[in-house]
């Protein structure tokens, strides 16, 4: 056990704790970023002017009917930048675009003494534009090689030899829909200029000193200019990762030229149609099996919909593909990646952060192909599970390979799936327009940034002379738990009651240079930092308890609030002996600082051991279908989920559940529409409000629902030896999909292969059905067919580039 | 008429002077600093902005009434009563909606949070919830009914914990002061009128003044709960000039059931309808709970319904079925149309500009065999691609009469014809069944569209047929 996962006795963490805020949440205390508008007086609204055309040169821009608009105060135009007009950090994001890159792009932003006057006065600006021609899907882009950054390759073994050994070798295509974030609070940055000339943003935004980055880069000004603060996110989900920079530029910009407070907050339409999504993918693929169901190579090219510009897609491209092989086993393995460039909004980080889409394109190929070998999915998926001394197509060892099987071990069992498989099997053949189904899929997901720098945390931590404690960290609270758990590893690590405890909103004056709370990362590496922070206090205090109980420094220990020594009985209360340690001139803050050890990744051959370690997790889900509609209620829903030993029960239940009902949001309900029509509304989203797109609500709750964090689970390489939580559940959501897919098969003749799109929304489960009563997806099974063809689908630039992150 | 009417929220007293019309009850307590409450889509989708008012319960009780604070003018609720999540209590004082919420995680990022507590606290204080669960996934065993909570989305828990905070909750205390306030009438509603810059918002006390003011000003825009009305101010940027708030007019508020007929007040929400009817009308029954969601039901009422003239509303293709009526209300007296004939085009009816809905008419005896298919693609709050409402009777096994109400499939909700023709005379049996279905198919003209394809909405109507067969058949031998 290492000094980083070892717990002391009686540790704060582990116990099961509300989240920190809960009473401010319930009683509508909490405060978020556009709740601060009633404290600043005088605060001028921003709304935009937004793009009514997918792609086209802006070749006139007029404001000046906007600033005859009573209560119009400014126009923020490009003219009005001093630094660089640029809201990424790719350079390819102008701010004040002078070509709209999608429907809603935004051109300029009104600045009014009310949101009204600015809403009237974004509609009085004049824009004509020359139409340029739009691509909307990533077929068309495909046509028209419209691509944008790196194409890596991943690459292991000889698919050749793979296929050749194969007896059953099958491809098809498949494309599947982005995600909608739909964060309850929208995008929203409010900005003042301070009493000393401060440049102060609060945004609601994952990645502080990325705002800030980009903020001071807009403005010209060094970072030490601008200070971002986050109180807490109404969820974020990864679309505040990268989008927030631009909106909080604005904010800044407005308010360094006015002189007053300024607030941008998006509503609902403007954020659906003017941030970056999850990317939906179209693949490729060809798979080879043997007689028994082993897969011996897979060939595929992926390709992501990067939308008009590529934010974080190359990353997201990057993880889609080191996840392309889940839980399983591929010998010999080739994924071409590709970003094809869209007219839409440039999609981005959203939780799972391409792991899901890579996943989805093996689970899929599992799904549909299962009957076609005759044996049952759950069945061919448990066979192909990596073992231990295993490695991945990316060359990392699969360390604790088999708590995939642990875990399917014990949702089989504590499940009842033999008997239930049988009752699901009884049922369907004694009702003619009613079907169920029953699916078992794992997950194995990678914990860590690929790009190594970016896997370090920091924290301030700050002991007053009246014993209390304040902590700060990098990370931001999105919903996730995360101050609850930094709070949890503080009292752990001081030996001290929660109550002595207190954090502060992350603001980049206090920790600097922080990641993005992103990737699942946020607990391992904040908290690595604050225990830390906490240690350095805690070895200076060691030293002044010596003092006091005359015992050697080594034989301190601290507990609820209570320093003792070994061999002593004479003990100290916390409060006494940081008192003592003021008087002595002892040091009572520290600054934190973790870093990820272990880890290395090379972009340009896509390989290397880029994760500390994998999260594992085995969801069943059993629904029911209606064959005349395509209806469907989740029935019951059983899952074990590894999140090492839980530094916060209830936060992490909490994490897996929510993570699970979002992935089947996105698997089956979640439908992004755009305008693909040659009607001048082409590439308006059509599905640009709550009415339209829709989240799963209390009625996608499956009725019974049983959650269960895999027990023994100590990791040795993270704090206090717990796991990531944030991503890896959202996956568990294959069941969902694959229990429909055999659902919708049952409707069918025994042995029919189903191709279920994705949403598998009711419509799209009804054509299936329809499908499999047809007689269902037939196989290309081409074990004679020249393995050329899907390897001519690799771009000639291929190998030129290398992935970013 | 008071020049500064006033809003109690939270028990302090608002002015609610030099509030525009068009700006919501959320703006307005979010301006006032009770930013509890959330704006999270403003079109009453979410329920992050839901809050809690009095509304009347009979003359001499009220009941708390959740309500989408961003849907409804602000200046609607002058002389009303409003609660938010801060006045139900303190972080150190926490109401049990509140703790429940709390300790079992009902929380994650919080934004929705207080849009849950309202919801919750409405169905927590809801008049004979207490001890009538039934103890299954949607209805828990202290009576809490989940589809109170239909209205609010949460993006973090996975809705588990709240399901299980709200499956929690005990019975109020004696002393409870929310309560004791049920005992109580719900607050006057006097005539209010505010004029902000050239735009007016009158509250009249009669029918009558609602009508003359509506003869004066032939481009007002009615609103009772406002749930149409204000996703077009909110999304659409619409601003009336003069709206006149019909929602509390007493002449617009009876349900009356008579000898041959039910007659249902247009300014009552369809949640008091559901309440009033006490299960008179079972294929209203079957629409109830799949009519938008609880909050907006709370609101919405059966005259705003048809009054948009909406082809994709929920009530007509039941009414339609129901061979319902409108009563019009106008200058000249009142008038009766039946609802067949109400819809001339998109969005378009025989209501002159002077008119207004007074009631809808339901005659009596209704037919006994009937059905309600939404197709959506969530179950719970979604609007439908294609809905249905089947109103049949069989004699001697023979159906001899049918009524289809179609939605979703035209330009306006239609009856399907040419199916009830297929279907009367014939005798009631798979066959004649599957052969109609093949007639319904082909009924209205179905567009594509992002909530489902034209091919779909045609098979949609073709298995409705199939699925009422299918559920029904069992009472063929009765029926």
């Amino acid at each position: 056990m290492s000094s980083l996962s070892e717990r002391p006795s009686k540790p704060v963490v582990g116990q099961e704790i509300p989240h920190e805020a809960a009473s401010q949440h319930v009683t509508g205390r909490a405060l978020y970023t556009d709740d601060l508008v009633v404290r600043h007086p005088g605060i001028l609204h921003a709304h935009p002017v937004q793009s009514t055309v997918a792609h086209a040169k802006v070749t006139r821009l007029d404001v000046e009917p906007a600033l005859r608009v009573p209560g119009v105060v400014r126009v923020l135009t490009a003219a009005d930048v001093p630094g660089v007009n640029d809201a990424g950090i790719k350079h390819d994001e102008p701010l004040f675009p002078d070509e709209v890159m999608f429907h809603g792009h935004a051109i300029c932003w009104v600045l009014g003494e009310t949101l009204e006057a600015a809403r009237l006065g974004a509609a009085a600006v004049e824009v004509d534009y020359e139409p340029l021609p739009a691509l909307m899907t990533v077929p068309e882009a495909i046509a028209a090689e419209s691509f944008q950054g790196a194409q890596p390759l991943m690459e292991r073994g000889d698919v050749s030899a793979g296929f050749a050994r194969a007896t059953r070798v099958f491809s098809g295509e498949f494309e599947f829909a982005g995600q909608e974030h739909f964060y309850l609070e929208t995008h929203c940055s409010l900005a003042v200029v301070d009493e000393n000339g401060q440049i102060f943003i609060q945004s609601s935004t994952q990645h502080p000193s990325e705002t800030q980055d980009i903020v001071s880069h807009v403005l010209g000004v060094p970072g030490h200019a601008v200070t971002v603060q986050c109180l807490r996110m109404g969820g974020g989900f990864g679309g505040k990762e990268m989008q927030p920079h631009g909106f909080a530029a604005i904010a800044a910009l407005g308010a360094t030229l006015t002189g007053r407070p300024v607030r941008l907050r998006l509503n609902r339409t403007q954020d659906m149609t003017m941030s970056g999504k999850r990317h939906g993918f179209h693949a490729t693929w060809r798979v080879g099996f043997d007689d028994e169901g082993r897969v011996q190579a897979l060939d595929t090219t992926i390709t992501a919909d990067g939308g008009w510009s590529l934010d974080l897609s190359e990353p997201v491209l990057a993880r889609a593909l080191c996840h392309l092989d889940n839980a399983y086993w591929i010998p010999e393995f080739r994924a071409l990646g590709r970003i094809a460039k869209t007219h839409k909004t440039s999609q981005t980080a959203f939780r799972g952060f391409g792991g899901p889409q890579g996943m989805l394109v093996f689970e899929d190929i599992l799904g549909r192909c299962a009957p076609a070998l005759g044996i049952p999915a759950h069945e061919l998926r448990r066979r192909n599970f990596y073992t231990d001394g295993q490695s991945t197509p990316y060359g990392q060892p699969v360390r604790h390979a088999s708590r995939a099987a642990t875990c399917w071990e014990q949702v089989w069992r504590d499940g009842d799936l033999e008997t239930r498989l049988a009752e699901v099997q009884r049922f369907n053949d004694s009702h003619e327009d009613i079907k169920r189904g029953l699916a078992i899929t794992p997950v194995k997901f990678g914990i860590s940034f690929n790009l190594t720098a970016f896997n370090q945390g920091g924290a301030l931590v700050l002991v007053y002379k009246d014993g209390s404690v304040l902590i700060n960290h990098g990370g931001t609270e999105m919903g996730q738990g995360l101050h609850t758990k930094m709070l949890q590893v503080a009292a752990t690590a001081l030996g001290l009651p929660l109550s002595k405890v207190r954090l502060a909103p992350t603001r980049t004056d206090k920790v600097p240079n922080t990641s993005a709370t992103a990737a699942s990362s946020g607990a391992d590496l904040n908290g690595g930092a604050v225990k830390n922070a906490c240690e350095q206090i805690i070895e200076r205090l060691r030293v002044v308890a010596s003092g006091k109980l005359g015992v050697p420094a080594a034989d301190i220990r601290f507990a609820d609030g209570v320093v003792s020594g070994l061999g002593t009985k004479a003990t100290i209360e916390w409060d006494e002996l940081v008192k003592a340690a003021y008087f002595q001139r002892v040091q009572l803050s520290a600054a934190g600082y973790y870093r990820t050890e272990g880890l290395h990744w090379d972009s340009s051959v896509m390989q290397g051991s880029p994760f500390k370690y994998f999260a594992y997790g085995v969801a069943a889900t059993e629904v029911e279908v209606d064959g005349l509609t395509g209806a469907y209620t989740t029935r019951r829903v059983d899952i074990v989920h590894d999140v090492g030993d839980s530094l916060s029960p209830l936060v992490d239940i909490g994490q897996v559940e929510g993570g699970f009902v979002q992935g089947a949001g996105w698997l089956t309900l979640e439908d992004l529409r755009w305008d693909t029509s040659d009607r001048p509304t082409r590439g308006r989203l059509a599905t640009q409000a709550a009415s339209t797109y829709k989240l799963p609500s209390f009625s996608e709750v499956p009725a019974e629902f049983n959650v269960r964090l895999l027990e023994d689970a100590h990791e040795d390489g993270a704090v206090y030896g717990s796991k990531a939580v944030g991503e890896p559940p959202l996956m568990l959501a294959f069941s969902v999909r694959e229990a429909l897919r055999q659902a919708a098969a049952a409707f069918g003749a025994p042995g029919v292969c189903v191709d279920l799109a994705s949403p598998a929304t009711p419509e799209a489960v009804y054509w299936a059905i329809e499908s499999a009563r047809a007689g269902g997806w037939t196989p290309d099974d081409d074990v004679a067919v020249d393995h050329a063809r899907t390897a001519g689908d690799r771009h000639p630039d291929s190998e030129r580039e290398t992935v970013g992150v | 008429m008071t020049d500064s009417p006033t809003v109690s929220v939270n028990g302090t007293s608002y002015s609610l002077h030099g509030t525009p019309p068009w700006m919501s009850l959320l703006d307005f307590v979010r301006s006032q600093g009770l930013t509890g409450a959330k704006e999270g889509c403003a079109e009453g989708e979410c329920g992050a902005c839901s809050v809690l008012v009095v509304r009347p319960d009979g003359d001499q009780a009220s009941r708390w009434t959740a309500l989408n604070a961003c849907l409804t003018p602000a200046v609607a609720f002058a002389s009303q009563e409003v609660v938010t999540s801060e006045g139900l209590g303190e972080p150190d004082a926490l109401h049990p909606v509140q703790h429940e919420m709390a300790v079992r995680g009902g929380s994650q990022c919080g934004y929705c949070t207080p849009g849950f507590i309202c919801s919750m606290a409405s169905e927590y204080y809801r008049p004979g919830r207490e001890g009538h669960g039934e103890g299954d996934a949607e209805h828990g065993a202290n009576g809490f009914d989940i589809h109170s909570l239909s209205g609010n989305l949460c993006r973090c828990t996975g809705y588990r914990p709240i399901r299980d905070a709200a499956f929690a909750l005990g019975s109020p205390e004696t002393d409870d002061r929310f309560a004791a306030r049920c005992a109580a009438p719900a607050p006057a509603h006097p005539t209010a009128e505010v004029t902000v810059d050239g735009a007016t918002f009158l509250r009249p006390g009669t029918l009558d003044e609602a009508l003359a003011a509506l003869s004066a000003h032939p481009d007002a825009v009615l609103v009772a709960g406002s749930t149409d009305w204000g996703v077009e101010a909110n999304l659409r940027g619409s601003r009336a000039a003069y709206l006149i708030g019909i929602d509390r007019l007493d002449e617009l508020r009876e349900l009356t059931i008579g000898e041959d007929a039910i007659q249902i007040g247009a300014a009552l929400t369809l949640s008091e309808i559901e309440r009033q009817l006490e299960g008179r009308i079972p294929l209203l029954d079957k629409l109830f709970p799949q009519f938008a969601s609880r909050l907006i039901r709370n609101g919405a009422t059966i005259g705003g319904n048809l009054g948009t003239g909406s082809p994709i509303g929920d009530t007509p293709p039941a009414l339609l079925a129901l061979e319902a009526s409108l009563v019009l209300a106008g200058p000249g007296g009142e008038r009766t149309v039946p609802l067949a004939d109400y819809f001339t085009g998109y969005r378009q009816t025989v209501c002159a500009p002077d008119e207004l809905i007074k009631a809808a008419r339901i005659p009596l005896p209704l037919s006994p065999i009937t059905a309600f298919h939404k197709i959506a693609k969530r179950r719970f709050d979604d609007i439908s691609s294609v809905a249905v409402g089947l109103a049949l009777e069989t004699e001697a096994g023979v159906i001899s009469k049918a009524r289809i109400g179609l939605g979703g499939v035209a330009a306006t909700p239609i009856r399907a014809l040419a199916t009830e023709a297929a279907l009367e005379g014939s005798p009631w049996s798979r066959e004649t069944f599957v052969r109609a279905a093949g007639v319904l198919r082909e009924e209205g003209t179905p567009m594509d569209d992002h909530r489902a394809s034209s091919a779909y909405r045609k098979a949609m109507l073709g298995t409705a047929l199939l699925r009422l067969h299918r559920d029904e058949s069992p009472q063929e031998a009765t029926a």
